[in-house]
């Protein structure tokens, strides 16, 4: 296997059920991802597409692996930057897991650990401008209910 | 809970700027954005520093979430983690700034480059 382009870790205190139902609901996701949302129903082997406000489809692909509360794998490319798509599949997974929280201060809290594993250095670029910004927004959305990025 | 600042702790904001106070720390961060996913041996093999200190600033800034890392069967990779400092850039960067600030830095770094009309 090869190994991914980025891993993304965020802290956030709340529960795994949360995390995973942020991730998997449509009008969630569109409130911490700029407006895009997703269309899927998160089973393994189901199309998944992420979509603009306007109805254009921002990505399509294909639910790999899907353990609630736990992890989502993704097959994933681009489909409106031509570029983009040339590059052809990525491959996206997300672990939830409880940890410590930032251990010299002791408590516990989610653990968010998104890597992609791109097949280009054009769509590498695009999601490592991207993952940092949405995942900022998700922890802030589940810890204070408002997000930071417009 | 509505207040912006709530949204990172005292603790993980001490832990993030006691970690990027050292120059070394600082050096390794730079070479994991040049080339992410390293090893401990790829990161020893490119730096003046003995693999103890190398491993022990490795594990700081691992505390702080400033580095992730990946097991790929025996091998240990380590990944530059940017989330904190967007967390950071949220606490003191209002969204209103945001763009103002940007072109403010594109700016400097094009005449710093000479490139600047």
């Amino acid at each position: 296997m090869s190994k991914p382009n980025f891993v993304y870790v965020t802290y956030i205190r709340t529960t795994p059920e949360k995390v995973w139902a942020a991730l998997t609901d449509p009008q969630t996701i569109r409130k911490f991802w700029f407006g895009i949302t997703a269309e899927s129903d998160f089973k393994p082997g189901s199309s998944w597409a992420l979509k603009f406000e306007d109805g254009r489809t921002a990505d399509t692909g294909e639910i790999l692996e899907a353990v609630p509360n736990k992890r989502l794998v993704i097959r994933w490319r681009n489909e409106f930057k031509p570029e983009l798509k040339a590059e052809g599949w990525s491959r996206c997974t997300m672990e939830i897991e409880m940890a410590d929280y930032y251990p010299d201060f002791g408590g516990k809290a989610v653990k968010l650990t998104i890597n992609h594993e791109t097949a280009g250095p054009k769509f590498a670029e695009a999601v490592s401008g991207g993952w940092p910004k949405v995942m900022a927004n998700l922890k802030s959305l589940l810890e204070t209910g408002d997000i930071a990025f417009k | 809970m509505k207040d912006a600042k709530a949204n990172v702790s005292p603790d993980s904001l001490d832990a993030v700027f006691r970690a990027l106070a050292d120059a070394s720390r600082r050096e390794l961060l730079d070479r994991l954005r040049a080339d992410n996913g390293q090893t401990l041996n790829d990161l020893c093999a490119r730096l003046d520093m003995t693999r103890q200190a190398v491993s022990k600033h490795l594990a700081i800034l691992e505390e702080a979430n400033l580095v992730a890392t990946l097991r790929r069967g025996r091998e240990k990779l380590h990944y530059l983690n940017p989330v904190p400092i967007h967390e950071i850039g949220e606490r003191w960067i209002g969204k209103f700034e945001r763009g103002r600030l940007q072109a403010l830095s594109d700016m400097k770094k094009a005449l710093e480059e000479g490139t600047g009309e």
